[in-house]
């Protein structure tokens, strides 16, 4: 086919995954330097070590699909999946380790809203700047700029440094810098996750009239289903750094809403029921959660967590000192930060635990989990209430919630539409 | 324009890249110039007062309290100012660009460009402060009366082997302070121990024969020698064959410091 635009085939990309490092991000000379003289001394211990603590980790494997120009190709996947590292590779910024990719246009990459801004800067500056980062000429900001300044509604503005804006204000003049980008191929990472609902309007808007009017090819990648049905006319379905479906964007929903979808890793090298896994945690601190588990009311795993579903978060934690009045501590925030939900040990007036020095478990059931599909951060702590956190991890994991039509309405109840979903009847009276 | 990614693909294309990019280049420089002299209350004051004051902290230290003796007829203070234009361009660039992949890292991680751009840029920042400087030293020379002679005419080749300097150095470090986070804290040391072993406090007439050629392995001794050569009227007598090593010397850093950097610079985006 020699209409394809874009074509992959056989793309791979692999991670090294040092498990003992996993919390550390990045490396350190003295570590590397102390592990070298510690390897003069016990040559053949620290061999046997490494070889367990580096694994290879295939972020997407044999990843092979065509698009065709003027597609609008969504690209959707649990987290894990490979979306990202897809992106990535398709914008440059990291190279696949196998594979090939031909793109035959100029390329531009949305991964971020306001990439480059900075705050010291006036709004004039800035739309120059994140211009030039998002690869438009001198020139070609200059004739859009005051498209831009009007997309936007920041005329008052433009002479202030954008640390001074609102947060609504810095995302849509970034968005609308990057909105009139004139790429033959528009990447574009979930992004609407950000601004008010007035404002996410306008982007699809801006987007859908980018794609049809203008004959662009875009590739889209977002949770937001509604948004993925509305835009796009492709879909691809991703699943542990594999295409498991590539058809029609309705087909591509279907598939991802479907449970039928094969089970994955999320955590690298773990069952997909574990939301958090650092076991190395236990080694670094005197009081840790080192694993989170999620298991059905019969404690089976449960990999995959509709809305309204019962659920149980198993805790497991490990202890190096030994204390009383200690509880536990769980809670949920959005995607953009607040949290939803808050539960505790004290809470649900448990009496105070005592940690006593080794490992443990606790489970946290709840019945009819009501948040609406979408993806949501987990954090756990340990703590002796009011008094100290023993161990905090804030936002530690990502949970995927997966839409359900709870209602019986025929629509499936995603978060962006309304975070929760409680069980209700009306009556006129 | 057809574009090819597979392993190994990037470095074909590299030196193309670079110049298809140019225009970033500017831009992020220009934005590394506004926002320094942005966000310092006193900015450009801040240029000035840190040579100056330099200046004289080391004539009292080592012409006024150790009496060395400056060659010809120099002014002590021109023969320090003259060392501290391009020590301070030097020590500046170097703690600039050693951060500067790090302080960039949103960047690397959401956008493609040759990194190469970005320690570039932070030494074209350091080179505006140089700027300030030059103009300083004009003055200071005009203060005691020392017009400068033809020599003047080869100080751009200074300039530019204090530039390459710089930037070989600063891609090491740079790259260096990617891979193990905290190599940070070595760059002040490294900055530190450069100017006891550069002649930026005394003149390099004073260090024994015998210890010359291990001295001018030194990349900034060239340069340093080079500008007071230049600027002072060739009263302070320049060993070319100094110069010489080293130019060898910034050569293979320079070239050293693009390879490693190049190696490193692919796995870049995973890392940070």
């Amino acid at each position: 086919m020699s209409d394809a635009i874009i074509k992959v085939s056989n793309l791979g990309k692999c991670y090294r995954i040092k498990h003992q490092a996993e919390r550390q991000r990045y490396t350190a000379l003295r570590d590397v330097l102390a592990n070298k003289v510690k390897g003069w001394f016990q040559n053949r211990k620290s061999e046997i070590g490494n070889r367990k603590s580096a694994e290879d980790f295939w972020a997407l494997k044999d990843v092979s699909f065509e698009v065709k120009q003027g597609e609008v190709v969504g690209i959707i996947g649990r987290n894990g999946a490979g979306k990202s590292t897809l992106l990535k590779i398709l914008s440059r910024i990291t190279e696949p380790t196998t594979g090939r990719v031909e793109i035959d246009g100029r390329v531009a990459s949305l991964l971020e809203v306001g990439t480059g801004f900075h705050p010291e800067l006036t709004g004039r500056e800035n739309i120059y700047l994140n211009g030039a980062i998002l690869g438009m000429h001198r020139a070609e900001i200059k004739r859009k700029f005051d498209e831009i300044v009007t997309f936007a509604e920041v005329e008052k503005f433009l002479d202030t440094p954008v640390k001074r804006y609102s947060s609504g204000m810095y995302v849509r003049l970034a968005f609308a810098v990057a909105a009139h980008l004139e790429p033959e191929i528009l990447i574009v990472d979930e992004v609407l996750a950000v601004g008010d609902a007035q404002f996410q309007k306008k982007c699809l808007g801006k987007m859908q009239s980018v794609s049809t009017k203008e004959g662009r090819t875009v590739l889209f990648v977002s949770h937001n289903m509604g948004a993925i049905s509305y835009l796009c006319n492709k879909g691809i379905v991703l699943d542990g750094g594999q295409i498991v479906l590539h058809g029609t964007a309705q087909q591509a929903v279907d598939a991802y809403n479907n449970t039928t979808v094969k089970l994955s890793a999320t955590v690298a090298g773990q069952p997909a029921h574990v939301l958090h896994f650092a076991p190395e945690n236990a080694r670094t601190h005197d009081f840790a959660i080192t694993k989170i588990e999620m298991l059905d009311a019969e404690g089976n795993p449960k990999p995959i967590l509709h809305t309204w579903d019962d659920v149980v978060f198993r805790l497991h934690y490990n202890c190096n000192k030994s204390t009383a009045r200690g509880s536990i501590v769980l809670d949920f925030h959005t995607l953009d930060g607040k949290r939803l939900l808050f539960l505790g040990t004290e809470i649900a007036d448990m009496m105070p635990l005592n940690f006593r020095v080794g490992t443990g478990q606790a489970d946290c059931l709840i019945k009819k989990l009501p948040f609406a599909g979408g993806d949501y951060l987990v954090g756990a702590g340990l703590a002796i209430k009011q008094v100290e956190w023993l161990w905090r991890g804030e936002n530690i994991a990502r949970l995927n919630v997966v839409g359900h039509d709870v209602y019986g309405s025929g629509h499936t109840l995603i978060s962006t539409d309304c975070l929760i979903a409680v069980a209700h009847r009306w009556q006129v009276v | 324009m057809k574009l090819i990614l597979e392993p190994g693909r990037a470095e074909k294309n590299y030196w193309r890249d670079l110049w298809t990019y140019r225009e970033l280049f500017y831009f992020l420089a220009w934005r590394d110039i506004l926002v320094r002299y942005k966000q310092t209350v006193i900015g450009v004051a801040w240029a000035l007062i840190r040579p100056f004051l330099t200046t004289v902290v080391f004539t009292l230290v080592f012409g006024k309290i150790a009496k060395l003796e400056a060659p010809g007829r120099i002014p002590y203070p021109l023969l320090v100012m003259a060392a501290m234009l391009p020590w301070q361009f030097f020590s500046t660039a170097l703690s600039e660009t050693s951060g500067s992949l790090i302080g960039n890292a949103n960047l690397i991680s959401k956008i493609y460009f040759p990194r190469l751009i970005v320690p570039a840029g932070a030494v074209i920042t350091s080179f505006v402060d140089f700027l300030i400087t030059l103009g300083m030293m004009a003055v200071l020379m005009l203060w005691y009366g020392f017009a400068p002679d033809w020599r003047l005419w080869l100080l751009p080749a200074f300039v530019l082997l204090a530039f390459a300097a710089s930037f070989g150095i600063g891609l090491w470090l740079c790259a260096l302070n990617v891979e193990y986070r905290d190599f940070r804290y070595i760059v002040p040391f490294i900055v530190q121990f450069g100017l006891y072993v550069s002649p930026v406090g005394f003149s390099s007439s004073i260090v024994p024969e015998k210890w010359h050629l291990l001295y001018s392995l030194n990349p900034m001794v060239g340069v340093i020698d080079g500008f007071r050569w230049s600027l002072l009227r060739g009263q302070s007598p320049l060993d070319w064959t100094a110069v010489g090593s080293s130019t060898v010397m910034v050569l293979v850093l320079s070239a050293a410091g693009i390879w490693y950097f190049r190696k490193m610079e692919r796995t870049f985006a995973d890392v940070i």
